[in-house]
Formats: structure tokens, sequence, C-alpha cells
């Protein structure tokens, strides 16, 4: 049987796309699949914040004092209705926890996306390089691995300072090394194969066999890692903004947010903390809930 | 035997230097080392003296061996704030610290076993469903949300417990702790349910798919087929097979809870070491923080050097396959 | 003495797939001292019929129906404490796979010692001397040294040798052993036959040995049971069975074992698969595969002795093939 039968064959025998089969077996989680439409609202919702709130709750033009710390449903002083109520400073609460969501998810994605981006870098070198510099760097990942993700941004807090650009650093150093052992991992596996073997023997240059061949394979195992991780950069991120060691106070998220309404939950106006922790929670569990069927369906080792 | 521990240890100086030049470079190359170790309220004269007296106009080199040489004598600066040394502050707010950590992989163990267990022998029954369900949430929700959530609901609305502070304490064998009052309790219990939260549905977990897998194993049968009382089979024959890997992640967690315990004393008010790493970072209290960070670096080496040891000696297959080598 | 006489036995397993009717209708007896063999190939429910004897058979499984009378006494809705009384100390069974059988974490004495403190009040001294000269009754040398260890520091034959002994602690009358010696050596295998057949007679234990091999217990039984999709098929003494088995399935098992008195004949061999059990055609379940196979085979055979204890579910005993 020549090459080419093989190929026909195979086309044949796949009705749907690799896409639609993956799709398919998704929904087979109702769990999941609202897990998935909530996040995509979330997201939506996030990204409207400014067309879709009554008030930009960083305009001091449009905040007024006055509406300070209103429990839901009360008539803000310019005639809306704050349905999650105000915080302190008199801010409508569904509006600076929509802009709060903003900054949580893009700093959560931001700090996935790069961790991913150098974890795969460092993992493949570990890979590749092999002998004393691949034991360096897997030393490093295992004692990094060894120390809580919360304490390795603390140490990296203590060292920058606050804000945006910072936390992402923290948070990048604190999950580069899942990545970097994952990829490696593969990278492995995959170039014990024979197939990689072939394609070197054909002269193909390793960044051609990286990119072609061992980095599609460390796909699966890198988006199941990279949602996980995502969720987790959210909740590390809020841990350390409601520590007050986080984003300042002009880079509200809604772990900034949870904070500010920290004073007033003794005198019972649980409003202030509690919506914002809603959103977070709401979106960290539904980030993890579509992590965790994203591994069942893309994990070949648990297929039947 | 005694050749793994050698090693072992060796392993763990490496990490706890690795680590000491990790935070000194940290402070002392990426941060501005005047702007961190200096008290930003002192004058011109005194920055030049502390300058000098931290050999801050030596080479980097020399810089590092004066840090080390500090840190190996306990000396990590006084803190601003309280003018004590940085060690003596953070050693008098650890009791606190570990109490509240102990008490927690207790809570984690007594509430942890018993669902794990109830979960694994009786998957179908409803109750192990919702055992189940709550330990996921145990895993996603961020641990100061679900105190927050605690105060409001225990303190605020319902007026049980204290929400704030230690409470408390006594002296009992030699121990003082908040354990042996009522009040102390009361304020204890809170904090320390808090930081189990997510321990308590790790072992939960873990002892749920260990019974799992136990049960079908042919040793289970046997000892069934030996007619010995249910009570037996799981108590020894099952517990002694689960606990090992219970016992070891639980070890490695006690570091993480230390860790961990940041966030929950920050809640609750709780004056222990992590309460005070973030009262010095807000204060920007540096020397505390610099040796806040050496020592729960120690710690965790220490920690994962005992899980290790303890582990080759619970597990008789490890001990004897050492033995061989 | 008849010590037990299983009668309809009846095990399903309740799966989501379906019912599996792995043990669907079986009878024996067996006597004091006697060896009866329980053939059949995996999926042919003799495990499960052990199971069943001890009342160890885990969800979804469950016995629906027969009766099985040990000494008289019917342990079908026996009550979980009476159960738990006769298992290990009148009934004790030995499994197939040594190396898995013993809790890796707790020690050789251990493990026997509350095997016998589970059914006998004596102290933990007396317990100790009498697991080791169990140990010894099994052929194991140095038996103090053996009871300080650990089950991973035994070879596979040892370990299968400490649960015989395990399983004749308590002088059982009645031994259930499944497959004892298919995870072992060949050479092995002989000597756990031997001390296992030699207790069996010393004690005037009775032992159930379940297993594939027609050949193991060719030489051991007194009496064989050969099973087939959850039925036995054939049974008798074991002579008989042997030189004149009735059953097609037995004919075609005895076929396919190679045999030094007919060196150089052809081996044959049962055409097709072992039934799918979730999946079972009406009628007789070997009819697909058998050569004698007509239309009366669409109808379960009922059993039938083709003479005085040697009965025999089959339609056509005597080798009358319908050509289809």
């Amino acid at each position: 049987m020549s090459a080419g039968d093989i190929e026909t064959t195979a086309v044949e025998a796949r009705v749907e796309t690799p896409f639609q089969r993956f799709w398919s077996e998704f929904r087979e989680s109702t769990i999941a699949l609202i897990a998935l439409i909530v996040l995509a609202l979330i997201v939506l919702l996030a990204v409207l914040a400014p067309w879709i709130t009554p008030q930009d709750p960083y305009d001091l033009a449009q905040v007024d004092v006055l509406d300070g710390k209103l429990p839901p449903g009360s008539e803000a002083f310019t005639g809306y209705t704050m349905w999650l109520g105000s915080d302190g400073a008199g801010r409508d609460l569904y509006s600076a926890i929509l802009y709060g969501l903003r900054i949580s998810l893009m700093v959560g994605m931001a700090s996935g996306v790069l961790a991913l981006i150098i974890g795969t870098a460092i993992g493949l070198v570990a890979a590749y390089a092999g002998g004393r510099t691949e034991t360096l760097i897997m030393r490093a990942v295992d004692i990094q691995l060894s120390f809580p993700a919360v304490l390795i941004a603390l140490m990296l807090v203590a060292i920058l300072g606050r804000g945006i650009d910072k936390i992402i650093i923290a948070l990048v150093a604190a999950q580069w090394a899942y990545y970097a052992r994952t990829v490696r991992g593969t990278a492995l596996v995959e170039s014990a194969k024979e197939y990689i073997e072939a394609a070197r023997c054909l002269g193909l240059s390793h960044t051609r066999v990286v990119f072609r061949h061992v980095l599609p394979n460390c796909m699966a195992p890198l988006i199941v890692i990279g949602t996980v991780q995502t969720a987790s950069a959210i909740a590390l991120e809020s841990t350390l903004s409601f520590l007050g060691v986080g984003l300042r106070q002009t880079e509200p998220s809604l772990g900034v947010l949870i904070s500010n309404g920290f004073e007033y939950m003794m005198s019972g106006r649980y409003w202030i903390s509690f919506f914002p922790g809603l959103a977070l929670l709401v979106t960290i569990v539904s980030i993890n809930l579509v992590g965790d069927q994203l591994r069942d369906v893309l994990n070949p080792r648990l297929k039947r | 035997m005694t050749v793994f521990i050698i090693r072992r240890l060796l392993q763990a100086i490496v990490v706890v230097f690795l680590m000491s030049l990790i935070v000194f470079f940290g402070v002392n190359v990426i941060g501005d080392p005047v702007d961190m170790l200096i008290n930003p309220e002192a004058d011109q004269a005194e920055i030049e003296r502390t300058i000098r007296a931290l050999g801050l106009d030596k080479p980097i080199h020399e810089q590092y061996l004066f840090f080390l040489k500090g840190v190996a004598s306990g000396d990590f600066g006084k803190s601003f704030i309280f003018g004590e040394p940085a060690l003596k502050l953070i050693l008098h707010h650890m009791p606190a610290t570990i109490e509240l950590a102990l008490v927690s992989l207790v809570m984690a163990i007594v509430l942890g076993i018993p669902l794990g267990l109830y979960a694994g022998l009786f998957p179908d029954q409803r109750i192990s469903r919702a055992i189940m369900a709550g330990s996921i949430l145990g895993f996603s929700l961020p641990t100061f949300w679900v105190g927050l959530m605690m105060i409001m609901l225990f303190a605020v609305y319902l007026g049980w417990l204290p929400s704030t502070g230690r409470g408390d304490m006594a002296e009992f064998l030699g121990i003082r702790s908040s354990l042996w009052t009522r009040d102390g309790l009361s304020h204890l219990f809170m904090p320390a349910l808090n930081l189990a939260l997510t321990n308590i549905s790790l072992v939960i977990r873990l002892t749920r798919a260990g019974v799992r897998e136990a049960m079908h194993q042919d040793y289970i049968k046997f000892a069934r087929a030996k007619g010995l009382t249910t009570r037996r089979v799981v108590g020894v024959h099952l517990m002694k097979n689960i606990l090992i890997p219970i016992v070891t992640v639980l070890g490695l967690e006690f570091g993480n809870l230390l860790a961990f315990s940041v966030v929950t004393e920050t809640i609750f008010a709780w004056p222990g070491m992590g309460k005070l790493l973030i009262d010095s970072l807000l204060q920007l209290d540096r020397p505390v923080v610099v040796a806040y960070l050496m020592i729960i670096v120690l710690f965790f080496v220490i920690i994962n050097l005992v899980v290790d040891i303890l582990y080759s000696v619970l597990d008789p297959r490890v001990r004897l396959r050492d033995q061989g080598t | 003495m008849t010590v037990l006489s299983v009668e309809g036995l009846q095990t399903h397993f309740f799966t989501r797939a379906g019912v599996v009717k792995a043990v669907d209708g079986v009878d024996f007896a067996i006597e004091r001292g006697k060896v009866m063999g329980l053939v059949g190939e995996s999926g042919s429910g003799k495990s499960v019929t052990g199971f069943s004897i001890i009342g160890l058979v885990d969800p979804p499984g469950r016995v629906v129906g027969g009766s099985i009378r040990f000494q008289g006494e019917e342990l079908i809705g026996a009550s979980d404490r009476r159960m738990r009384e006769l298992r290990g100390s009148k009934v004790a069974m030995i499994f197939q796979d040594p190396m898995m059988t013993l809790n890796p974490v707790l020690r050789i004495d251990t493990q026997m010692i509350e095997a016998i403190l589970a059914h006998r009040d004596v102290p933990k001294r007396e317990a100790w001397a009498q697991a080791r000269d169990g140990l010894a009754q099994v052929g194991i040398p140095s038996p103090e040294e053996r009871l300080r260890a650990y089950p991973h520091q035994l070879s596979g034959g040892m370990r299968q040798r400490v649960a015989i002994a395990i399983a004749f602690l308590n002088n059982p009358d009645l031994i259930v052993a499944d497959e004892p010696t298919t995870a072992l050596d060949v050479t092995i295998q002989a000597q756990i036959i031997h001390v296992a057949q030699m207790l069996c007679r010393a004690r005037g234990a009775a032992l159930i040995w379940i297993t594939h091999d027609l050949a193991v217990v060719a030489g051991l039984a007194d009496r064989i049971s050969v099973m087939y999709a959850g039925r036995v098929v054939e049974a008798g003494p074991t002579d008989d069975v042997i030189d004149h088995p009735r059953h097609p399935y037995t004919v075609g098992l005895l076929g396919s074992v190679p045999s030094a008195n007919r060196r150089g004949e052809k081996l044959t061999q049962i055409p097709g698969m072992t039934p799918n059990m979730l999946d079972l055609p009406p009628g007789c379940a070997f009819r697909e595969r058998c050569p004698r196979a007509s239309d009366a085979c669409l109808t379960v055979p009922q059993i039938t002795a083709a003479e005085a204890g040697h009965p025999i579910r089959c339609h056509h005993p005597h080798g009358a093939a319908v050509p289809a």
C-alpha cells in the first residue's frame, strides 16, 4: 500500500474534522458547556463594560459621594437604579465590577500567555540542550515547584513593589515552571519517536522539527495547563491585591474592590465585598470547569 | 539509608544557598538597596552612615558575603518600625502562625479522612456526591473570599464567633497557646478552618481515590476472606496503604499552610508572622521582609527533607529499596 | 459426609450495560476430604462461583437464586455476621495472584496472627506460635525469620505458600482455591499443588480447585465439574470425565490439551470465541461453537444423567451430530 492510499483511506474514514470531534466530545458534559457559556458571557461583559454600564466608576464627574454605601436596589442620585448597591466612594458596584473584571481578566490572561511562552521556550531548551543545561533547568523547575506560587509571588512583590506590570512579572515567575516541565516531558517523548528521527535524517533543521512536529504535540497539555493556570493567576492576583500588595487603587481589579469593601463588612454592608467576590468566584470556577473538561477531552491517556 | 539522608541534606543546603542568592540579588541588584534597606525617613548623614555600615560601597560579591555572614549569625538588621532585630520580631510572631497551621492540619485530617473514606466506600450515595462537589469548591474558591464570607456569616450576622485577634492564652505543659482557653479556641476556630479548607478538599480527594483503588485490590478481598471485621479491614489493611500518600502530601502541605497563613492571618488579624510580613511590606520595613523570606525558605527546605525521610521510613518498599543500593 | 452442596446457584451482575448472568444454574456437592476441580475458561463464572460460596461477591454482583448449604447450613441469606464468622475459620480461600493477595505494608506475622485472632480467643504468643508452625507445614524454611518479613521480600511461590498457610490456620472444613497456580512457574506449580493436596488430606478438608487447566486437576481432583457460560455443563468422577467426556465442550477442551500419550496427533481447537456474557445467544450457549449443534439446541438443555454420577447438560450427549 502506497502512502497515497493511506491518505485517501484516512480522509474517508474521518468524516468530521478534529475540531468537530473535539467539540462533540466537549459538549458531552452539560456542566462544562454551561461553564463555557458563562465564561463567554463574563468575557463579553468585561469587554463591553464601557458601553453597558450606567456609569464610568473612575470618571470623577460621574461619581457622587452622596451615593456612597447604598444597599442593593437603591436609586442613585443621578437617577438610575444601583442593583448591586454602591461602594464607599459612591461608585455603582455593577459598573465597578465589570471594570474590575476587565483588569482581572487582562492580568490573568497576560501572565498566562507570557508564562506559557517563556515556560515553553525554557522547556524546549531543556529537552534539546540535554546534559548539564537540562539538569540545571530541571533542578530549578523542581525547586520552584516545591514552593507554593503565593510565596514566590510575595517574594517578587517584595522585591519589585506594586503595580500591574510588576504583578504580571510576579505571576509569570510563579507559573512558568509548570509549562516548562510539561513541554520538556512531551518534547522528550516526541523526539524519541521514529518520525522525528526520520525528519532529522531527511535533513530538516532543528527549528523546523521543533515547530512542525514537537510543538503541535505539546499543544493539548499546554492548553489544559494554560486554562487552569490562568484561573489560578486571576485568583493569585486578587489575593495579592486583597492583601494590599498587588494592584494599586488606580488599577481596581476585583481583588482591590473586595479589599475596599472589607472595612465595611463589619458594619453589615456586605455587598461591597460580596458581589465583586461572587464575580471573581464565578469566573474562577467556570474557567476551572472548562479546564477539567478540556483535560478529559484532550488527554489521550484517559480515552478508552 | 544514611547515604540517602546525607545526599538529601546536601541538596537542601544547596537550595537554601541558592535562595539566599536570589533574595540578596533581588534586594540589592534588581531593587535599589538604599531605597529598600534604609529607613525612608532617614536624613542624608544617616543614609551614608548606613551605606557604609551595610557595606553598600563595596563590590557586589563582598556585599553578598557580608549578607551571608549576617544571615548565618541570624542578623537581618533592625526593623525600621519596631527598632528591634528583624529575626527576633519574626520569632516572636512565629508561635501564633505555627499554632494556626498545626490546628488546620489537624482539621484537614480529622475532617478530610472520614469524609473521603465515606465518599470512597459508598461512592453512589447522595452524601458522597455532595462531599465531592464540596471538595471541588474547596479547591476553586479563593481562600480570602471564603474567609470574608465566614466573618460575614459567623461574626457579623450570627455573632457566634469573634472575627479578629487571637483571644486569651494560657500555659499548659509549658506551651503558651490559645488552645487552652475557651476564648482562645473561639478565636482560633474560624481562621484555622479557613486555612484548612484547601487541605480538607485535598485530603478528601486523596482518601477517596486511595479507597476506590484499594477496594479492588486482592489484598483487601483476601483480608475479608480471612473473616476479619470490616473495622479491621478498613482501619488497618486499607488505611495503612492509603495513609502513606496522604501523610506525604500533608507533610508537604504544611509549608503551604505557613505560606498561605499570610492571607488568613491578614483577614482575621491573627498576630502571626504572615500578618507581620504583610504589615512590613505595606510599611516598607525591608529587613523584616528579607528575614521572613529567608526563614520561610528554610522552613520549606526542612519540611521537604523531613517528609522525604519520613516517607522512606513509613513505606517498607521504599525503605528496603534504599538499603539495597 | 457432604461438606458443601450447591444447587441452582445464580449470581448476576447488574451493570449499566445490562445484566451479566455470570453464574446461572450451578449444582455440585463435595464430600469431606475430597478434591473437586471446577474447570472452565475465563469468563465461565468459575471464580464468581467461588466468591459466591464465601459470600464475597462485590457490587454490582449479587447472588439472586439457588442454595448453598455448608454442613447443612444455608449460606444464602445468612447474616453478614455469620458469614464473617465462617470466612477464614470454616471456609477459607486462596487467591490467584500471590503477588497481590498479601497486604504490601503489613508484615507476614501481622497478617497471620490477625487471621487467628479474628476467630479464636487465644493469647497473642500462642497465635504467633501457630503462625510459625503453619509456615513450617507449607514447607517454608526458617519460618520465624519469614514471619518478620514484608511480602515483597518473598518470591511468588513463597507468598502463595504463605497464603495457603493462612487458609489452613483455623483448620477449615472447606477450601476454595481460585487458580492458585496460574501465576506461578511450572515447577513451583507442582510444589504448591502438592502442599495443598497434602494438607487437605491430613486435615480432612474439602478442596474446590478452580482452574482453566484440565491437566492440573486431572492428577489432583476426585471429581470434575466443567463450566461454560455460567452453567455446569458436565460433571463426574475425574477419570470418567477425562476418559469418556460426553459434552462437546469437554471434548473440545480435552482435545486442545497436549498429551504425552497422543504424541503426533493433531491438537484440535474449539472454534469461535468465548461468548459475550452480556448478550448470550438463546438456547445452549455453546451452540455456535459446537460441532453437534442442531435445531434442538435452540432450547436450553436440561441436566441429564448420562450414567450415575455423571450429569451433563447437552441435547446430543452421545456425539449424535446432526448435519446442518
